[in-house]
């Protein structure tokens, strides 16, 4: 499973790019290909609060409906539109297109508590 | 009670093929293999095969097997001869369902019940509470497997495998000695074209090689969920329940009120006077939603009329199904309603069943 080095992971399967005070926040590869056939997203509306450890979007495979949680806490200040139509771009690039919204991080001390690309890679091995 | 869950004799085989398996009715079973799209497109467009050794397999025979039989199960036994099967009911006093099942008639005075796996232990009991003389239950369901084969490609699959044809619609044959001893019969829940196998667990691995190479695609009961509830063929435990009727299920042509007596007949016939208080209906999503998924609440003029039994994003239509027991006024095709998913609230139609015909599929 791909697991980029330059990103941040959460224990429940999200990732984190931070960018200055902003956080793109997606699913990772080992979770996109747990889920399979991802049918529908449920994202947070723009300007929302979202609270580490909270579910903050919801994505839908054929056969569960799965809570996806922050990763840091934040206002949320963009979503992934493309989602709406296409959203089995969370299978095939979960770390690109398929990301699932941009976070304006409120307490950047959090990024310390998630797991490097190594500590993920353990936890899925 | 056992907690750990219990494993078919294919489970290595299926684990090796890259099955991801889910706790179902007290068994560990594939739910998927490669995708529940690919599975569910396999057997509508070539062949899929499902291991359904979970299953129950109870043989009921005696001199007073057919009298006894009649008594406690819903349907008509007199319309089921040898080498046919049968869809009935196990009902319970107030006509709600214990379970519902296939009774196969090997002889005239021998019966297997294909039963669903949650229920084994719950049916068995029931069957022994009212045993009578002359009859001999026999729960066989430790010692036998069993395959589901579905799909257009089914009869070639079953000539390449067996040498002869499939057995028709709703009947079965016994082969002594193709492979072993295989009972094969002509059913599915699915709706397509198919057979169903049933074995002693020893000849397991070796049918199941033998279907694989013969070319349907292995399947989990993710595929089998959606493709049965596209048929709205109902599952127990959710669609059906012991507080429901198989009027209310719309499945009152598996019920034969015209026999003599059956347990649960009384209250039908009381139902069928007072009126059907509730009605399963099919639902389709007429907006853009999340697929719908088993009880979420169904609205009308914004009120909860009742909840959903069942749903999915059925991958034949592309469009959310459910099926959702409302009432009788409600439960007509046409019928607008909403479904409230997560706090919003969806529209949604009442369809005729079902939701899906399927282009292999022989007249029953």
């Amino acid at each position: 499973m791909n697991v980029p080095d330059d990103l941040k992971y959460a224990e429940s399967h999200e990732w984190i790019r931070v960018d200055g005070d902003t956080g793109i926040v997606g699913i990772t590869d080992h979770a996109q290909n747990e889920l399979t056939d991802i049918v529908y997203v449920d994202p947070p509306k723009v300007g929302a609060s979202v609270t580490a450890g909270q579910p903050a979007a919801v994505v839908e495979s054929v056969k569960a409906a799965s809570d996806i949680y922050a990763p840091v806490d934040g206002e949320v200040i963009e979503v992934n539109d493309a989602l709406g139509s296409e959203p089995a771009l969370v299978n095939t690039a979960p770390y690109e297109n398929g990301w699932l919204f941009k976070v304006r991080l409120a307490n950047p001390s959090q990024l310390d508590a998630l797991k490097s690309p190594d500590e993920y890679r353990a936890q899925i091995s | 009670m056992t907690t750990e869950p219990r494993r078919t004799f294919l489970y290595d085989q299926q684990k090796a093929l890259g099955a991801r398996c889910i706790n179902f009715g007290g068994w560990d079973m594939p739910v998927q293999f490669t995708s529940i799209i690919d599975e569910h497109q396999a057997v509508r467009t070539t062949c899929g095969v499902f291991d359904i050794s979970h299953m129950g397999e109870v043989f009921v025979s005696g001199p007073r097997a057919f009298d006894w039989l009649q008594h406690i199960l819903a349907n008509d036994l007199a319309k089921c001869p040898v080498g046919a099967g049968q869809y009935t009911f196990l009902l319970n006093e107030r006509g709600g369902v214990i379970d519902d099942l296939i009774v196969y008639r090997m002889a005239d005075d021998n019966f297997l019940l294909l039963v669903n796996a949650a229920k084994i232990d719950e049916d068995v009991a029931w069957l022994l509470k009212h045993a009578s003389d002359g009859v001999t239950v026999d729960n066989r369901s430790d010692t036998m497997s069993a395959l589901a084969v579905q799909g257009p490609e089914a009869a070639r699959i079953f000539r390449e495998v067996f040498q002869t044809e499939m057995p028709a619609r709703n009947t079965f044959i016994a082969m002594e000695k193709c492979r072993g001893a295989v009972i094969a019969a002509g059913t599915g829940y699915t709706g397509e074209n198919g057979f169903e196998l049933f074995f002693a667990n020893s000849l397991a691995g070796d049918i199941w090689a033998a279907i694989l190479k013969a070319g349907a695609k292995p399947c989990g009961l993710g595929a089998r969920d959606t493709l049965r509830l596209e048929m709205c063929y109902p599952l127990n435990g959710s669609d059906l329940s012991p507080d429901r009727t198989p009027l209310e299920a719309g499945l009152g042509i598996f019920v034969a009120l015209d026999k003599p007596d059956f347990i649960g007949r009384a209250a039908l016939l009381s139902q069928k006077e007072s009126g059907l208080p509730t009605k399963l209906v099919a639902l389709r999503m007429t907006e853009k939603s999340p697929p719908p998924r088993a009880h979420y609440p169904v609205l009308f003029d914004g009120r909860p009329v009742g909840e959903t039994t069942s749903g999915v994003l059925s991958p034949s239509l592309g469009e959310g199904i459910a099926m959702a027991y409302l009432p009788p006024a409600l439960a007509k095709p046409g019928q607008a309603v909403h479904i409230d998913i997560r706090g919003r609230h969806f529209a949604a139609v009442v369809e005729k069943k079902p939701f899906y015909r399927p282009s292999s599929a022989r007249p029953a």
